[in-house]
């Protein structure tokens, strides 16, 4: 099961960045490395709540396989200000996130950008 | 007969508009949006004369580089392994310390692991809360100073009447010579002004070592805690806010650890809440902390 590897094949930008939560009850350094990894995939679920954002989405990787992503942004109105909205995202769409995995190589990380459908970017990055 | 109905109805007119008038002079002018906290902490009153025996406002350390944030530890000493931030443990201090698992600081652990109160939602308490996402909001009259936190919406009423500090006793404190109060998360608190621009408070009576943390890095305090703050006006939208914690249960000698400035604002700011929710933790965790914390 390669569920749990990077599917590195779709990482378009590595990079250093640094995200300080505004809110959080984790502290970032244990969770996240300093990679930053931008993923194509299909929308499933947009969690428009507290205390974090959550969207699920399904990354196909070169040999066909499915791998669902969680990643999580800030609480509503932190991102609000930031063009987030709670229909920001749909199912189906097609769209383009730029995050931070956690260490522990889980499809996870931290939301940093997104481009969507119609192009519009959506910028969480401190 | 006519001019003394006349002189009737003036006056009977004057009784009505003279309050009404008076009302709408203390009023706010209206305000047509929401206003927000201002990073830059200007006011429109800055440079005005500070007020004497006045702290009252909206007062945000949530600006500039957010040193009211804390989350790397108390402000003067954060955690971060430096000798001279190292806090005066008692052997028991130390073991105490030792046995949290905080999500924060040099030691902190995965998610996964942590064991602070504050994930579980429980109320942050007091001094803690001086150390958690500081904005506040000070009302005050003549016999108190009421300090509301914008974390988790909890307040504490520090009085300034001339009563004096409680006597702490076991498991809780005394007054009135003989009688008992339990403990509580924010204390009992006295304040006196010791000039016209600074308030001093002490506070005892806070809850014990296994219910609350000192600071978000896992260092502890007990029940045994007498903490002593400053808030000095400096001018007339800057407000120091001082923090000394004497703790012989868990430390061997006083210990500073904070001394911050905060900024007047607007006070028709309606700031943001932040609620800890059992309830949408508990579904956060299970979408995504678990196994974004998963070894």
């Amino acid at each position: 099961m390669k569920k749990n590897r990077l599917p590195l094949v779709f990482a378009l930008v590595v990079g250093l960045a640094v995200s300080v939560p505004l809110f959080a009850h984790h502290g970032g350094a244990t969770l996240y490395g300093d990679q930053t990894v931008t993923l194509k995939g299909t929308v499933d679920t947009w969690y428009w709540s507290n205390p974090h954002c959550l969207l699920k989405f399904n990354v196909k990787g070169d040999d066909g396989q499915v791998v669902q992503w969680i990643v999580e942004t800030q609480a509503p109105n932190t991102i609000y200000p930031h063009g987030f909205r709670k229909d920001s995202f749909k199912p189906g769409d097609m769209v383009t996130i730029t995050l931070r995995p956690t260490k522990n190589g889980k499809p996870n990380g931290a939301l940093l950008r997104a481009v969507l459908p119609n192009g519009t970017e959506l910028v969480w990055e401190r | 007969m006519l001019s003394r109905c006349l002189v009737v109805m003036a006056l009977l007119c004057a009784a009505f508009t003279l309050p009404l008038k008076s009302f709408a002079q203390q009023s706010s002018p209206a305000v047509k949006d929401w206003p927000d906290t201002d990073p830059t902490r200007s006011t429109a009153d800055k440079g005005k004369p500070m007020p004497v025996h006045d702290i009252s406002g909206l007062w945000s350390g949530l600006w500039g580089k957010r040193l009211g944030a804390q989350p790397g530890g108390v402000q003067l000493h954060p955690n971060n392994g430096k000798p001279e931030n190292e806090p005066p443990y008692t052997p028991y201090g130390l073991q105490l310390y030792k046995s949290h698992k905080p999500l924060e600081g040099k030691d902190q652990v995965s998610p996964a692991e942590n064991n602070d109160p504050r994930t579980k939602c429980e109320p942050l308490g007091f001094p803690h809360a001086n150390h958690y996402d500081l904005g506040i909001r000070i009302y005050q009259d003549k016999s108190s100073v009421a300090m509301l936190y914008q974390y988790d919406n909890r307040w504490r009423i520090i009085w300034t009447d001339g009563r004096p500090l409680p006597k702490l006793v076991d498991g809780g404190v005394e007054v009135n010579s003989g009688e008992y109060r339990e403990q509580r998360y924010f204390g009992y608190s006295v304040g006196k002004w010791i000039d016209d621009y600074t308030l001093e408070i002490q506070t005892v009576g806070t809850m014990p070592e296994d219910h609350v943390w000192l600071d978000n890095t896992g260092r502890p305090i007990s029940d045994q805690v007498k903490v002593t703050e400053t808030l000095k006006r400096v001018d007339y939208d800057t407000l120091e806010w001082s923090e000394t914690i004497v703790d012989p249960k868990i430390y061997t000698k006083p210990w500073d650890t904070m001394k911050l400035d905060l900024a007047l604002q607007d006070p028709r700011v309606d700031v943001l809440t932040r609620y800890c929710s059992p309830i949408e933790y508990q579904k956060y965790n299970k979408m995504f902390g678990d196994s974004a914390s998963e070894p």
